[in-house]
């Protein structure tokens, strides 16, 4: 989206981005609620100083927090070990968070980038839509298990376990999952590449590197953005099916999805053990989808003043 | 649930005076849940405990083993014994009688050639029989008459209960069978999946890792079963829906193996429409320590070989500290609760063999730090023990499975407790119990400091089972990492008694020495960490009648006497 | 548009063999072994005579090539036997799965009606859902109706089926005890009544997977249909006095069907292949569950051929989708 324009004049583009996005009532609740996620997950461990990880030694002790109700002690109740769930909630969102965000972004990068250059240069398409092809039909678990296995020891030799196993599992969502979107954008761009201003830009002699980034890339955003908001969701239970496989964090390490996958075993006594943690998920999701919706209209020069 | 057990019993007693009047097929159809479907019906070619168990149904050996582990028998008209002369004094020669009259299910008569016939096809080179180690030390199987068997032992055989006793060494036909000899056996798709045999239900469809229709035995020898005349194993789901689907939805009568965490089993019993049994066989979940050194600076090939021993926890001391460290009974309590019970012991049953040792079963925590003080693990400025400079730092792995997964935080948050770092590694089953020598989160290869998984021995004889910590069976990679001695537990007394246990034939000195050796790996060593004596948990519908849960044999091992209450 | 379909259809056989070579050496290399499912109490010396009983210690690309002759071989050769009663396939060795020993053929054959039926159904109903809710939702941006259809696709998307199914069991199956919660796939359907019986078995797992394709279609639908609407050709048909009805339905749904296509396109193969976790849930043990199954126990035999066949469908309807593109909007042009 930073395109040569906005370069040149950055000021009252992005200001007037930011007037039409303001001005859209779900975009802006939508942002609310999402910083209000963000600041839970990141600034709330600050303030709510249980370990998520910690088990009561003492047996005894153990034994009587465990699998309790809300309580101001344990204001989101506690797990069967007896760990607070709210700490957990918090912890597993900034892993959740940061997981679906990255292979978001990665996957959109990759499968927007694949989809643009596919559709726009017909030498390309071929080759590169194969390539697709053969993504789509690789079964994704042998696929993680392999990744895992290969670069598992090196990354975290690398890059120490936790950023290694972070980096690998973001990889490895973002990797699986570009495919859609490449389809999509490809499909879109077949079409649009044939529309009168795309021939007239070609005509005049823009480049095609700007004739993609200005004329093509704006009009396949609102499918993207689609993409986007799934993928983050898909991203999310992705990583909850890689701890389930044992190749995600170390077990006792909380995320969103984990907690839930964990949870539906206790669901018909605990109730809360899903409800929170699937709560989360739904809530990032729809405020990152209100948000596209915004900046999508926002971005859009038709609807943008209107 | 010892109370509930027993009154189970009672009703399969009052069941049997009352089955006597019952006429076959009178009950109509019974569906069983197995929520790992069988995927083939010749437990000859997969030793999978869903595919044995549902061949049980169908096919049958000599004898079998009741809820109790002792022999009975099934075709054999009786157990042979020394004092009955049908086993020879040297205990080299065994020879069974058949039941006379018996018919497999097509109507054709049941001879000693079957059985022979059974031994030939599982020696077969190229088969890749799964029972070949139920047939081994066998010289020679004669066939004097139609109904005598008799296996002539290389040596001595102790316990000569191997071939043609329990599921795992049924009879075949050998007219349905006498193609498949060898390489060909795979190919015998009909054969696998319908196999003719003597029990008390016959194959009338199989869907592959599905479910198995069957009907009863027209052939069946007791005229008056099964009480039922069809019955439906269904396969798929997890052991939680499988609970579900007797206890609570009321689709099925008997769900097998539906270990479910305490709180759900005591809420699904609380429905009233079925009952938990539980019996205890010989699986023990433990902590296995690593004598040897898992460092991955080591090059590989070296990493967990007897060339580098494991900096601490080749020290007694620091073994002994962390199993004292664990309170098994609050394992129990969050894991398995009916199901489970604290133990120290390896074998902890039969009780023949099994040792009193239960020093381990109350927590003391106080007492591990003084001992990991005394091995001269002082506690660091971070909270965490070092000694030269070395941290104590264990990597601690296990499959991926919910209950381990709580078991390694519980037992992280003691360790903690102690000032030891854990580091926690979980690994896919199908990975970490296949044995692939290429992948290195094998439990073979254990590229961890400790490792948690339960075993068990097949039948009721540990000697096997014992001789798995001897030193020639360490793996390794001169051995592609296909060794038993998961330890690498190395010590030639040990050895010396597993040869003792090997040539004696007295059963009450044989449980002696299976008591001394299991003591050596548990409270001597510390080498093997028993935590959990795992029982087996199935729901029964209160509808189903009969039902008595073996640990020795399969489940179903006395589906004949299933019957529906009214 | 014939001859890019027959090129294409040509491209696809080299596509599709290295496919299938890289999908081989994938499957090969995961750790993992076709003992992992035998109890530890079958001693090493056992376990190793049945792997080499099953060949799977020949090196990697003599069993790829068995592999390949028996795909496109054999197995042929034992269809065309059973329709006109030849004898081609003489006892020449079919794909044998590892696990169960049977002709994987003969699996899938098994496995196929009960995942087309429901997977086909809940993809169906899915499709039909999404349509109208997308074009509605667009066609009336933020109103009520489309705040309720985003918060339910988003809901729907973002709560994995394995939870979604557990909750139905307990409230439909174990609470109100209305539908089974196990799917009997040894129902045969020959008259009214088991025909409304298999009906029943289908709700609760169909219902599952509907809500999650319907929440993806729609989102799509959808998208594209807002982008379309603001055109200026849209506007032009408005000024010509066409009515909303002609404007929406005819030119623009059918401008805004590219990416709805391209994702039915990719769904579609799944109904085939199966929806994993749905299957596990309801016992429904189609392509789905066998998959997963064969992975766990690294059959191998079992997951190559499911991976491929799952790979000539993806082929095949990402060709039929770039066909559909040329015919929604005829400027796309591949010649």
């Amino acid at each position: 989206m930073t395109d040569v324009t906005a370069l040149e004049r950055p000021r009252s583009q992005w200001a007037d981005v930011w007037s039409q996005f303001k001005s859209h009532k779900g975009a802006m609740l939508g942002l609310i609620v999402l910083a209000l996620i963000v600041a839970f997950v990141f600034i709330g461990p600050w303030l709510w100083r249980i370990d998520p990880k910690y088990v009561n030694p003492d047996a005894v002790q153990m034994i009587k927090t465990r699998n309790k109700p809300p309580s101001w002690d344990h204001p989101l109740g506690t797990d069967q070990l007896g760990r607070d769930m709210l700490a957990r909630m918090m912890a597993g969102g900034r892993v959740s968070l940061a997981v679906g965000m990255v292979a978001m972004v990665i996957s959109m990068v990759i499968g927007g980038f694949i989809g643009l250059i596919a559709g726009f240069y017909r030498r390309l398409d071929g080759p590169l839509m194969r390539l697709t092809d053969m993504f789509l039909a690789l079964p994704l678990l042998p696929l993680l298990l392999v990744l895992m296995m290969l670069f598992r020891d090196s990354l975290a030799g690398l890059l120490g376990p936790e950023a290694g196993t972070f980096l690998l599992i973001v990889m490895a969502i973002g990797v699986t999952s570009w495919m859609q979107a490449a389809r999509i954008v490809r499909g879109q761009v077949l079409a649009i590449k044939e529309r009168e201003f795309v021939l007239a830009a070609r005509s005049i002699g823009v480049p095609p590197r700007r004739i993609i980034l200005r004329h093509i890339l704006p009009n396949v955003m609102s499918s993207v953005m689609v993409a986007a908001t799934l993928g983050i969701a898909g991203a999310i239970i992705t990583e909850s099916v890689l701890s389930f496989l044992g190749l995600g964090f170390p077990p006792d390490f909380p995320t969103w999805g984990r907690l839930l996958f964990d949870g539906v075993e206790y669901m018909q006594l605990y109730p809360s053990r899903v409800i929170f943690p699937g709560l989360a998920i739904s809530l990032t999701v729809l405020s990152v989808n209100y948000i596209g919706d915004g900046l999508r209209d926002a971005l859009d020069p038709r609807i943008r003043g209107r | 649930m010892m109370f509930r057990s027993a009154l189970l019993g009672a009703v399969a007693v009052s069941a049997l005076a009352s089955a006597a009047f019952a006429e076959r097929g009178a009950d109509g159809n019974v569906n069983v849940l197995y929520w790992q479907a069988p995927s083939i019906l010749n437990p000859y070619l997969s030793s999978g405990t869903k595919d044995v168990e549902a061949s049980s149904l169908i096919l049958e050996g000599m004898a079998g083993f009741n809820e109790k582990g002792e022999v009975i028998p099934r075709l054999a008209e009786s157990i042979p014994t020394v004092e009955n002369g049908g086993v020879s004094a040297d205990l080299t020669q065994i020879t069974w009688k058949l039941k006379p009259g018996l018919l497999w299910s097509d109507g054709t008569p049941v001879t000693s050639a079957d059985a022979k016939f059974t031994y030939e096809y599982c020696t077969a080179p190229d088969g890749g029989c799964a029972q070949a180690a139920r047939y081994e030390g066998i010289k020679s199987i004669d066939t004097p008459d139609a109904q005598t068997v008799v296996i002539t032992f290389e040596a001595a055989k102790p316990n000569p209960y191997q071939a043609f006793v329990g599921a795992t060494s049924p009879i075949l036909q050998a007219a349905q069978f006498k193609d498949c000899m060898g390489a060909k056996a795979p190919e015998c798709t009909k054969q696998n999946f319908g196999p003719i045999g003597t029990g008390p239900f016959m194959v009338t469809d199989f869907k592959v890792n599905d479910v198995v229709t069957l009907a009863a035995n027209p052939n069946y020898r007791d005229p008056a079963k099964p009480a039922f005349a069809t019955m439906t194993l269904k396969g798929g789901g997890d052991a939680q829906a499988a609970a579900r689907a007797v206890m609570e939805t009321g689709e099925f009568d008997y769900a097998w193996n539906t270990q479910i965490n305490p709180e759900m089993q005591t809420q699904m019993a609380a429905g009233g429409k079925g009952v938990f049994v539980n019996g205890f066989g010989t699986l023990v979940e433990r902590i296995e320590m690593n004598l040897t050194d898992p460092d991955p600076a080591l090059p590989e090939g070296e990493r967990s070989t007897t060339k580098h021993p494991h900096p601490f926890l080749s020290d007694p001391k620091v073994r002994q500290a962390l199993s004292m460290a664990i309170d098994r009974q609050t394992l129990v309590d969050v894991g398995y609760g009916t199901a489970g019970r604290p133990t120290c012991n390896l074998v902890p049953a039969p009780e023949l063999y099994a040792s009193d040792n239960t020093g381990c079963l109350t927590q003391d925590m106080e007492g591990a730090k003084k001992l990991l003080d005394e091995a001269g693990w002082k506690v660091g400025a971070d909270g965490i023990r070092e000694k030269d400079g070395k941290k104590l730092h264990i990597l601690y792995q296990t499959s991926v499975n919910p209950v381990r997964q709580d078991f390694q935080a519980l037992v992280k948050g003691w360790w903690n407790e102690l000032g030891v770092d854990v580091e926690l590694k979980q690994v896919d089953a199908s990975v970490f119990f296949g044995g692939d020598p290429g992948s290195p989160d094998t439990f073979q290869k254990f590229y961890a400091d400790v490792e948690m998984y339960a075993n068990n021995f097949d039948g009721t004889d540990p000697e096997p089972y014992l001789a798995q910590y001897l030193c020639d069976k360490i793996p390794g990679p001169e051995n592609q990492w296909q060794g038993e001695n998961i330890n690498r537990f190395c010590d030639p007394a040990y050895d010396a008694l597993v040869k003792e246990m090997a040539a004696t034939a007295d059963l009450a000195k044989r449980g002696e020495l299976a008591k001394k050796m299991n003591d050596m790996l548990t409270k001597d060593s510390f080498v093997v960490v028993a935590l959990v004596d795992r029982g087996r948990l199935s729901a029964a519908s209160n509808t189903l009648g009969g039902v008595v849960l073996n640990t020795w044999d399969t489940e179903l091992w006395n589906a004949s006497d299933w019957y529906r209450v009214k | 548009m014939l001859t890019y379909t027959i090129r294409r259809l040509l491209l696809a056989i080299p596509t599709l063999l290295l496919i299938s070579l890289v999908i081989f050496l994938l499957v090969d290399l995961a750790p993992g072994s076709p003992m992992s499912e035998i109890p530890l109490t079958v001693p090493p010396e056992v376990r190793l005579k049945m792997i080499k009983a099953m060949g799977a210690d020949q090196p990697v690309f003599i069993r790829y090539f068995l592999w390949l002759k028996q795909f496109f071989i054999v197995e042929p050769s034992y269809i065309i036997d059973s329709w006109f009663g030849t004898n081609l396939g003489g006892d020449q060795q079919r794909i044998l799965s590892w696990q169960s020993r049977a002709p994987v053929f003969d699996v899938i054959g098994q496995r196929l009606p009960q995942t087309l039926t429901v997977v086909g159904t809940a993809y169906f109903i899915g499709i039909l859902i999404a349509l109208p809710i997308g074009v509605y939702s667009a066609y009336r941006q933020y109103s009520w109706f489309d705040q309720m259809g985003t918060l339910f696709a988003m809901i729907g998307y973002s709560v994995p089926t394995f939870f979604t199914g557990v909750v139905l069991i307990i409230v439909f199956a174990v609470n109100l005890q209305w539908f089974p919660s196990i799917y009997d796939t040894t129902l045969k359907i020959t008259d009214w009544s088991s025909f409304l019986k298999q009906v029943h078995q289908m709700v609760l797992p169909v219902t599952v997977l509907a809500l999650f394709n319907a929440a993806e279609i729609s989102r799509y639908t959808r998208s594209s249909m807002l982008e379309n609407l603001g055109q200026d050709y849209a506007r032009t048909a408005r000024a010509k006095g066409m009515s909303e009805r002609t404007v929406v339905l005819k030119h623009v749904l059918r401008n805004s069907m590219i990416p709805v296509v391209t994702v039915i396109a990719l769904g579609l193969p799944t109904v085939f292949g199966g929806a994993i976790i749905t299957e596990q849930v309801f016992k429904v043990n189609g392509i789905g569950a066998a998959l997963i199954g064969a992975i766990h126990a690294n059959d191998l035999p079992m997951v190559q051929t499911l991976a491929f066949i799952f790979a000539v469908l993806i082929v095949l309807f990402n060709l039929i989708a770039d066909i559909l593109y040329g015919i929604l909007d005829p400027r796309i042009r591949y010649d």
